[in-house]
């Protein structure tokens, strides 16, 4: 009984992905799974496959081996259908990817419209509503390039969350912001972890990750390297290669 | 000098008239048929498959690669031959959207692919279907970005209606050209035709920098 109910609340399901470009294999088989309302953080190297994993996820980048199971459903099995669990998995991505013709509030709203089909006035509302949860209500009917990129990032999480996703992935939400403006962002985020959201972030950011993480995931090579809960993770990683990184990490990018 | 003003006035204004209405409805249907077909051809080039990407480029090589002249004639005097019949106006028309449909798909098609990658995959990650992602998120962009090629080719398009004359659709210049022969006038014809042409080249003009005006998006350019 108690198994069964572990089983259900298992949101997403990653297991054993490949990924090849050319002869360079991105992904050498990835597999882990996320419950509902965990945050899992994936940390490491540039070229390391992060943001390949995360495109596998919701087949942006269809993986050459593997599947993935979203809510009990395999992702990987039904190709065809697979903007019913694009839905349901809300992206954010690096350099934000506003529509640029669009105004905030309408970039928020295309999605409900045109994939979920509901009316102007219903869509309207939800949109709004979503980006006053990003504080971003009185800038509503400006368009991305008269936001700053702090504004632009809360804005594609509006529109990733307008669709009621299960799970949401963030691809380097910060990467792309002058210092000053990672800040808002990774409120916004953290407010979502703590509302209970479930969901899988790459990020660079160290004190981020370890305040709102319950596992901290290391990726090399295309490979998990060690994962662990933050506070075991960084107090004592298994590997030197794990320390040398973090050590880098820190030194970079501070706490 | 009265008799230079009664004959503009009294005879060739008049008669022009006609023609003139002719040239417009030329104008005014290929225009925007043209636009249809480009657009087309141009998402067929960047997003179809094997098949029809090759078919549309091997469409654009043959459009943009013979006169437009020697395909009206193909379309009025050769396609007869092998049964198929169009008056002098369809004829016209539908060389003049097939040829502007060529030029019109190669604009659309560099503004499209010089969309970010970024925006397909944000509106596939919504949950958009291909057809949808670049009916609401490519095309809006990339046709704003190809309205300065497109109008070029509309107004090279009110030019060349002039052709419609080859093929024995009477249309301004042709009925100028009647007139001319006529009076023997060519001089006073064909600068009221050339001032009648350049008359619409600037009005469409106006309206093209307008539509652009209109859609430009806030906060960029």
């Amino acid at each position: 009984m108690n198994k069964m109910q572990n089983d259900n609340d298992i949101v997403l399901r990653v297991e054993d992905i490949h990924k090849c470009y050319g002869k360079e294999e991105i992904l050498k088989g990835i597999s882990f799974e996320i419950k509902k309302g965990e945050t899992k953080v994936i940390i490491g190297p540039s070229g390391s496959g992060k943001s390949t994993l995360l495109r596998c996820i919701n087949q942006l980048t269809i993986p050459d081996k593997g599947r993935i199971w979203l809510g009990g459903e395999e992702v990987t099995h039904h190709k065809k259908d697979i903007n019913r669990f694009r839905q349901k998995m809300g992206m954010v991505f690096q350099d934000f990817n506003l529509f640029d013709h669009l105004t905030a509030l309408k970039n928020v709203e295309i999605g409900l419209m045109k994939v979920k089909k509901m009316d102007k006035k219903e869509a309207r509302e939800k949109a709004m509503e979503e980006l006053k949860q990003v504080g971003l209500e009185r800038q509503a009917d400006l368009y991305p390039a008269q936001l700053s990129g702090g504004q632009k990032q809360r804005v594609s999480i509006a529109r990733a969350l307008a669709m009621d996703p299960k799970v949401m992935l963030f691809d380097e939400p910060t990467s792309a912001l002058d210092p000053e403006l990672i800040g808002e962002v990774l409120e916004a985020i953290k407010k979502l972890a703590f509302g209970g959201m479930t969901m899988v972030v790459v990020t660079h950011e160290m004190g981020f990750a370890r305040s709102v993480a319950n596992e901290i995931i290391f990726m090399e090579n295309g490979k998990i390297l060690e994962s662990g809960i933050p506070y075991q993770f960084f107090s004592n990683p298994k590997y030197e290669r794990t320390k040398r990184f973090l050590n880098k990490i820190t030194e970079l990018y501070g706490e | 000098m009265n008799e230079f003003y009664y004959f503009i006035r009294n005879i060739l204004l008049p008669s022009l008239f006609e023609g003139t209405l002719v040239s417009i409805k030329l104008i005014i249907l290929s225009i925007p048929l043209g636009l249809i077909l480009g657009v087309l051809i141009a998402v067929g080039r960047v997003y179809g498959n094997k098949i029809i990407s090759t078919l549309c480029t091997v469409y654009v090589i043959f459009f943009r690669g013979t006169p437009l002249l020697v395909q009206l004639f193909i379309l009025y005097f050769g396609l007869p031959s092998i049964g198929i019949f169009f008056s002098p106006f369809a004829s016209a028309v539908i060389g003049f959207v097939l040829c502007s449909g060529a030029y019109h798909s190669e604009y659309i098609r560099g503004a499209i692919q010089s969309i970010k990658t970024g925006q397909m995959m944000a509106a596939e990650a919504l949950g958009m279907t291909r057809f949808k992602a670049i009916l609401y998120v490519i095309l809006p962009q990339a046709l704003r970005r190809a309205i300065p090629g497109c109008s070029n080719e509309i107004i090279y398009l009110i030019k060349y209606s002039s052709l419609a004359f080859m093929v024995t659709c009477v249309e301004l210049t042709g009925a100028g050209k009647i007139i001319a022969s006529r009076y023997f006038a060519y001089t006073e014809v064909f600068l009221v035709i050339g001032i009648i042409y350049l008359l619409m080249v600037s009005v469409v003009t106006k309206l093209l920098n307008m539509l652009e005006k209109k859609l430009e998006i806030p906060g960029l350019g």
